[in-house]
Order: structure tokens, then C-alpha cells, then sequence
């Protein structure tokens, strides 16, 4: 596949990176090795790393530890465009070419073609024309590049990266939004170009994909390195377990098997839930008191499937039964107004409102529910914030001060209480644990379940499959944003369940 | 002055303090600054002109920084002045003062509706969307008056520029209730936390089940309501409406006062009363500089000095600014 010739250094050589951002490591001490003409994938779910590694390299980000060696040179590139100076060029999943201008102007952007200052269009875009043709791409480069399907405009951004005299291609996640066919044709480039012995990083959590065409791999998790493998020695299990797992001496597994109540009727019922291009459709019912969790990778459709009982994004087929009636769920509103409530994974973006006090955070669904002509009193604001801060031990105790500045733990304990103040049924609470302490999680956990034992229905998305397999009672496995199978009982195991996550895909790439 | 102790000025120290080293400064140039007569009824003098000339745009900013708030602007406020004020000269004498009244501030309503569809709804970029009226708003005052002056002799409706009540000209004093309303309705409620919410983190704001669409709405039809009583207000004083010059760059003035009144352009957190003090600010320097026999046009250069002044003094925030801005550089 590659050609391995034997060299003093390796392509690429990080060793001791830390970087961290407000006080908070987001990488710690990683190595990564790349060499000649390979194809490196690097994994990790949301938050390990990935991106922060990448930038950290090419100078987006500097980094606060470490040594990065570019064919046994050190190298320490202050942007992008010194990386790229230095021979390593990064083609990001959201392109970052110009639509608006023609293909052939992308390729040669900042370094046209010139004679006494003017640019050279024919011979540029002969040149243009020329380099696609390497990479098996006969298209108009005249034409706006924005004309052209994403794949088209992700090799074009590849053959503009591997001209500027790329010695390293780093590709973040390029195939997110291809389709087969095309991953197949950048698969080939990628294979071409490996041959030539330039070195590949391929960001991507597509498990299959991983195996189709890398010869290594670098897993992190938490900012901090799992380990690099041989591809073809590693099997997927394992690779799931390095992924998702933790030592699991870690973890005492004092889960109480409760005997799941086919018979009790849900309170919420999903039937062939689904939406188009999104979300393949499913049934889910959700009891009262028990836990039903989403596991999967990242990708595999877990949000997705939060966002639609939730009503945020809005299903195109199926029905819902809340409470044994057919219900309309077309929005957050009307699903708020059903009893349920969500606490998201991206908990800046989506949850917090970081400028609002902990207290105006706290009563902010409440309110919303109640409509802005029903204020609710101060002194019944007071009242809520202060009962909750106390029950679910916020702190600082103190329910003015902005919850931008309280700490992750802390800023997910009271968005469940902004949504427990509005007397939920049903819960839907996406990575609770992400990102916080390991002392708030137990605490979360411990939540977790006494909700439960209060008699509320939960939905739980996490990726530490220790924690779900203490807490659920039944897991809902996904996989390419579907869902495949249900364990249940004593079938919930740290190993069952990343095993089911870890079997192959039907299909074949 | 009356106005700041509605809520403790916790946050508005600099302003407080900008607006009296301003008044003190008038009082330098102008030794009768502070004097106070009564005639007619009616409060004469310097100070009084400050709040009486800066009753248009305190107006304008007790919608616009709601509006700011939803992390939008309303650039159209200067011609919704100029279509109310039309649509009251024009109507008064021919119909009821009352039905002259609704007209107008019907009108301001509706465009407010406009500018609030657009924004809310169609989800074009606000200082777009509000450019369109703006723009065409003047067009349309100018087919109301048919490209003329169109003066009137109710004497109802020019109260409401030259009137008073127990000695306070009509335009502060409307103001003063325009501003009671707007808290009333702002903090009242719960609108007034919900548009700071939806502001600062629209996304957030909706899965939290707050109606983000009507609470937008709602921020611009106040803006247009705010904006039509100041056309008004302006008819009133020229007996007169002309669709050219009411209100004519008046919204800069408006968003002026909103941020030396400490609100953010990027929306959230929202002060009515310090916008209020913000437009008064700025109209006691315009004043002051008239006062001194200076050049009218260093007032614009005077302006730019005291908004710089007034955004150092409130340099926790920018300091909080920069924070945010810090933050999204993290991954």
C-alpha cells in the first residue's frame, strides 16, 4: 500500500504536546508518529483532542508544551500559512476555498501565475486543468468553484494542498459529507499520494472507513493519548474499547438489576420516528423510572435521535403517543409543553446563557412555559434558585453571579435544574458527564439515578459505556444514524455493548 | 434627573457621571444654564431645552435598545418618524385628533410588524432588512405629503409639541410616560428577561421554549410604536410634517444612546433607563456646544471624544468582551 522506505526520522514526530485553554488541559502530553508515505487515522470522540491536536501543530493554535519535528527538524510555525510554508497543509471538513471564484483561481489563490505584474489566466488555468487531471479530474476550471458537488471542491482543496508541496496532508474528516462512490475516488487519491510517500493524518470516527484505508492509527481520549496501532493488528473491538472504554478496574460496577415492566405502559411511545437524510426512523418507548440510553459512536445518529423526541428537529414520518395520546411534537415549545425537557451536549452553545445569573438560568424554562405575560415573582425566583442550588449542590451558592462563570460541572447541574424546576416526565440529558470533573461525574451519576427513582423517564446519550451500563435499563445501540439493536437487562454489559457497537456494518464500503 | 432612581445605578456610574461632568460643563460656557423660568405655565430654560430637544431620540432609544437587545438593530426609526408624522399632518385637520393619533402610531406599529417579519420570520440580517424601510420609508412619507410641507392648525395636535403638563413641556413629559410604559412592559413582565435571553443565545433561548420569533417581533413593533409617537412629537413642534428632514439620521443618534447607555450590540443584557440618560447625554452636549458659540460642527467631533470617554469608563465590559471573544477561540 505504502512504500516504506527506511528513513533516521520518521515524516512527522509530536512528542509532549499540552495545550490548555482557560486553565483547562485539552491536551496532555501527546505523542504522534507519522511516516513516509502513510495513512494515519486519528480517532477519538468528540472532545478528545482531535482538532486541538491539528491546530496545535499547524500553528492555529500555540501550543504550551512540546516538539513538533518535520523530518527530524523542529519546527514551531506561528499560522497555517507557515505550516503549510514548512510541508504540512490541512484540509478542514468545511471547506475553506472561495465558491465565488473559479477553480482554477482557488488552486493558484496568492500564487498566480504572473508576468509584469498581471495574471496569466490561460496559463493558469492550463496548469489548473493539468494538476486536476493527476488526481483523475477532467472538469471546467474556468467555472466558480461553488458550481461544483462538495467531493469536487474537497479534492480540488486537496490538489491545492498537495501542489503548495505537501509533505504532510492532514485531513479532517473530508468524508463527513461524501457519499460512497465519492469516498471510494478520494480513498484512491489518498492511496496515489501515500505512493509518492507523502504522509497522511485522516480525521474520522467512520470505524469502517478506518479499516478501509489506514495502515495506522492514534486514538485520544480526554486530551490525553489511548495509544497508536497497526491497523491490521488491531481488532475492532479493541479499537471500540480504546475508544469508549476505561480501565475498568476504574469503574466498580454495583449496577441493581432491576427486572425491566414490558407491561407498564410508557409514558412517551416513538413509532417509525424518523426524518429523512437524517435520522433513519425508530421505535423508542420510555417508561417512567427507568433509563434508556443511546450508545454508539460519534456520528452514529445519538443527538440526532434527541433532537427529534425532542422536537428540535422535526421528524417527516412516524407518530408519538405521550400518556397514551397521539401527540404533535413540531417544536422545543411543544415538547415542553408534554412534559419533557433536554439538556444538550453542546451545553455553551445550546444550553447555558452565559450572561444571565445562575438564577435567571434556573427559572428560564419555567418562565418560558408560563408565557411572558405570567412573571414569575421575584421572591418565587429567589425561592426555585435557592431550593435547587442547595439540592443539587451548585456552586458558588450563589444565584446571582453569571453562570458563564461557574465551572462545566457546575453549569450542567443547573440546566437540570432549569429543567427539574419545570416538573419534567420524561428527560433527555445528551453526554452529561462531557467535559466535567471527575468528581461531578459520580455526582451526575448519582443523580442520574435518584431521578429515576422519583419516577421520571430518562434518555441518556453518553459515550462512558461503564457509566450507562450501571445506570440504564435498557441501551439502545446506533450505528450510521440508525437504530440497530436494543439490549436490555442482564444483557447490558461493558463488553455486549461495545461489542454490538464494534460489529461490522452490513454493507460493504 | 428623576429618572435614575428607578433602579439603583448599580451598572451606571459612568453615564451618571458623564451626564453631570457634561451639564457642568454647559454650566461653564453658559453662566444661565441652570436658570429656570416659568411662563405660561411652562418651564423655560437651557436644562429644560436638554430634556425637551432630547425627547425625540430618548424616545427612539427606549425601542431601539430593545431591539440591540435581540442582538439586532432598527435603522428604519428616523423614517417611521417621518411616515407618522405625515400621516398625523395630514389626517388632523380633515379628521379627529384621536383618529389623526392612531393613524400614526398604527402606522409605526405596522412597520415595526415589517421590519419584524423580516427579521424574525425571513431571517434576513437586521441592519439589511431595516435598511429596506429606511430607505423606501421616506419615499412613502414623501407620497403621504405629496412631496410638500404639509402644515396644520390643530391646536390639539401641536400640543404635543409645545404644550405642558404642570409646568413640564409635553414631549418630557411623554417621554417620561413612554418610558414608564416600556419598563412597565420590559420588567413588568418577563418580555424583558426573555429578549435578554434570546439575545444572548438565540439557540439556547429556543430549546428552552422560549417563542424566539415573537419575542424578536415584538422588540421591533415596540421600536416602530416608540419611533411613531417621536414623528409625532416632531410634527407637533414645526406644525408641520416634512417628509425630508423629520427624523433624519436620528436612528444613529438612537443606537448612540443605547451603547453609551451600556448596552451591547451583540444583545443580551439590556438597561431602558441608561439609554434614556445615554440620548440625554448627547443632547446636553449638542446643546452646550450651541450654548458656547461654537461651531455647530465640532459638536460631532465633541460626540466622538465622549463616546470613547463613556466605553473606557465602562471597561469591565469590555473586559467581559474580551472574554467572549477569548472563549470562542477554544476549540
Amino acid at each position: 500500500m505504502a512504500s516504506r522506505q527506511e528513513h533516521a526520522h520518521p515524516l512527522l514526530e509530536v512528542t509532549g504536546l499540552t495545550k490548555s485553554f482557560l486553565g483547562q488541559r485539552v491536551l496532555d502530553d501527546v505523542r504522534l508518529t507519522l511516516r513516509r508515505g502513510e495513512i494515519h487515522a486519528l480517532l477519538g470522540e468528540n472532545g478528545a483532542g482531535k482538532s486541538t491536536l491539528i491546530k496545535a501543530v499547524t500553528g492555529v493554535v500555540q501550543r504550551d508544551a512540546g516538539t513538533v519535528r518535520l523530518d527530524g527538524v523542529e519546527i514551531t510555525p506561528r499560522d497555517s500559512e507557515e505550516a503549510v510554508k514548512a510541508g504540512i497543509a490541512t484540509v478542514y471538513q468545511e471547506v475553506n476555498l472561495l465558491p465565488n471564484l473559479t477553480v482554477a483561481e482557488n488552486l493558484f489563490l496568492g500564487r498566480q501565475p504572473t508576468r509584469f505584474g498581471l495574471v496569466r489566466d490561460g496559463v493558469m488555468r492550463r496548469d489548473a486543468a493539468a494538476l486536476l487531471r493527476g488526481f483523475g479530474l477532467t472538469i471546467d476550471v474556468g467555472a466558480p468553484l461553488g458550481d461544483y458537488s462538495v467531493a469536487v471542491q474537497h479534492l480540488v482543496a486537496i490538489a491545492r494542498a498537495v501542489d503548495m508541496s505537501a509533505r504532510v496532508l492532514i485531513l479532517d474528516e473530508p468524508t463527513a459529507s461524501l457519499d460512497a462512490h465519492e469516498v471510494e475516488i478520494l480513498f484512491g487519491i489518498m492511496r496515489q499520494l501515500a505512493g509518492r510517500g507523502i504522509g497522511i493524518i485522516f480525521v474520522t470516527h467512520f470505524l469502517d472507513q478506518v479499516y478501509a484505508i489506514s495502515d495506522r492509527m492514534t486514538v485520544l481520549r480526554n486530551g490525553r493519548l489511548v495509544g497508536d496501532r497497526e491497523t491490521s493488528t488491531l481488532p475492532r473491538l479493541d479499537l471500540v474499547h480504546m475508544m469508549l472504554g476505561r480501565e475498568l478496574s476504574q469503574v466498580t460496577a454495583d449496577r441493581e438489576p432491576r427486572p425491566i415492566d414490558d407491561a407498564k405502559a410508557p409514558y412517551a411511545s416513538f413509532r417509525n420516528f424518523g426524518k429523512r437524510r437524517y435520522l433513519a426512523p425508530f421505535d423508542l418507548a420510555l417508561r417512567s423510572g427507568q433509563v434508556v440510553a443511546l450508545a454508539g459512536l460519534l456520528g452514529s445518529g445519538r443527538t440526532e435521535t434527541a433532537r427529534l423526541v425532542f422536537g428540535a428537529e422535526r421528524a417527516d414520518t412516524g407518530t408519538v403517543e405521550v400518556a397514551g395520546e397521539t401527540v404533535r411534537l413540531g417544536s422545543p415549545r411543544d415538547a415542553i409543553g408534554l412534559g419533557f425537557g433536554y439538556c444538550p451536549e453542546e451545553r455553551k452553545t445550546e444550553g447555558i446563557i452565559a450572561e444571565l445569573s445562575v438564577r435567571e438560568n434556573i427559572v428560564l424554562a419555567l418562565q418560558a412555559r408560563r408565557g411572558w405575560m405570567k412573571p414569575l415573582a421575584r421572591t418565587e425566583q429567589d425561592e426555585i434558585a435557592r431550593h435547587f442550588i442547595k439540592l443539587l449542590d451548585i456552586r458558588p451558592a450563589d444565584p446571582e453571579r453569571p453562570i458563564g462563570l461557574l465551572s462545566g460541572g457546575n453549569q450542567q447541574k443547573a440546566l437540570l435544574a432549569r429543567w427539574l424546576a419545570t416538573k419534567p416526565r420524561l428527560l433527555i440529558l445528551d453526554e452529561p458527564t462531557r467535559g466535567i470533573d471527575v468528581g461531578a461525574h459520580a455526582e451526575i451519576i448519582r443523580l442520574i439515578r435518584q431521578l429515576c427513582a422519583d419516577g421520571l423517564a430518562l434518555l441518556v446519550i453518553s459515550s462512558e459505556i461503564e457509566e450507562v451500563a450501571i445506570y440504564a435499563d435498557e441501551v439502545v445501540v446506533l450505528r450510521d444514524r440508525a437504530h440497530v439493536t436494543t439490549l436490555s437487562g442482564d444483557r447490558i454489559t461493558v463488553p455486549a455493548v461495545l461489542s454490538t457497537i464494534a460489529a461490522e456494518t452490513q454493507h460493504v464500503t | 434627573m428623576t429618572m435614575v432612581s428607578f433602579r439603583l445605578p448599580r451598572t451606571g456610574t459612568p453615564q451618571i457621571l458623564a451626564f453631570l461632568t457634561i451639564l457642568l460643563a454647559d454650566r461653564l460656557v453658559s453662566s444661565q444654564f441652570f436658570d429656570l423660568r416659568l411662563q405660561d405655565g411652562r418651564l423655560f430654560g437651557s436644562l429644560v431645552d436638554v430634556f425637551n430637544r432630547g425627547a425625540p431620540v430618548a424616545l427612539l432609544s427606549l425601542g431601539m435598545v430593545l431591539v440591540i437587545a435581540t442582538r439586532g438593530i432598527d435603522l428604519s426609526v428616523g423614517a417611521v418618524m417621518a411616515i407618522a408624522g405625515a400621516v398625523a399632518a395630514s389626517l388632523v385637520d380633515s379628521h379627529s385628533v384621536p383618529l389623526a393619533l392612531a393613524a400614526a402610531l398604527g402606522v409605526g406599529l405596522l412597520c415595526g410588524l415589517w421590519n419584524g417579519f423580516l427579521v424574525a420570520v425571513l431571517r434576513i440580517q437586521p441592519i439589511v432588512a431595516t435598511l429596506i424601510l429606511m430607505v423606501a420609508g421616506r419615499g412613502i412619507a414623501q407620497l403621504i405629503t405629496e412631496g410638500r410641507i404639509v402644515t396644520f392648525s390643530s391646536p390639539e395636535l401641536a400640543w404635543f409639541g409645545n404644550g405642558s403638563v404642570l409646568g413640564v413641556p409635553a414631549p418630557v413629559a411623554i417621554t417620561l410616560g413612554m418610558l414608564l410604559l416600556t419598563l412597565l412592559l420590559v420588567r413588568g413582565t418577563a418580555l424583558g428577561v426573555l429578549i435578554e435571553a434570546t439575545g444572548a443565545n438565540a439557540r439556547a433561548s429556543e430549546l428552552a421554549g422560549i417563542g424566539t420569533t415573537a419575542v424578536t417581533i415584538a422588540a421591533y413593533v415596540w421600536c416602530g410604536l416608540c419611533a411613531a409617537v417621536a414623528g409625532v412629537i416632531s410634527a407637533a413642534d414645526i406644525l408641520g410634517a416634512d417628509a425630508n428632514n423629520a427624523g433624519l439620521w436620528l436612528e444613529l443618534d438612537a443606537i448612540l444612546a443605547v451603547v453609551i447607555g451600556g448596552t451591547s450590540l451583540f444583545g443580551g443584557r439590556f438597561s431602558v433607563i441608561l439609554a434614556v440618560l445615554g440620548a440625554l447625554i448627547i443632547q446636553a452636549m449638542n446643546t452646550g456646544i450651541l450654548l458656547s458659540g461654537y461651531r455647530p460642527e465640532l459638536n460631532l467631533v465633541v460626540k466622538a471624544v465622549v463616546v470613547i470617554a463613556v466605553l473606557l469608563l465602562q471597561s469591565p465590559r469590555l473586559a467581559g468582551l474580551g472574554y467572549r471573544f477569548n472563549r470562542k477561540r477554544m476549540p
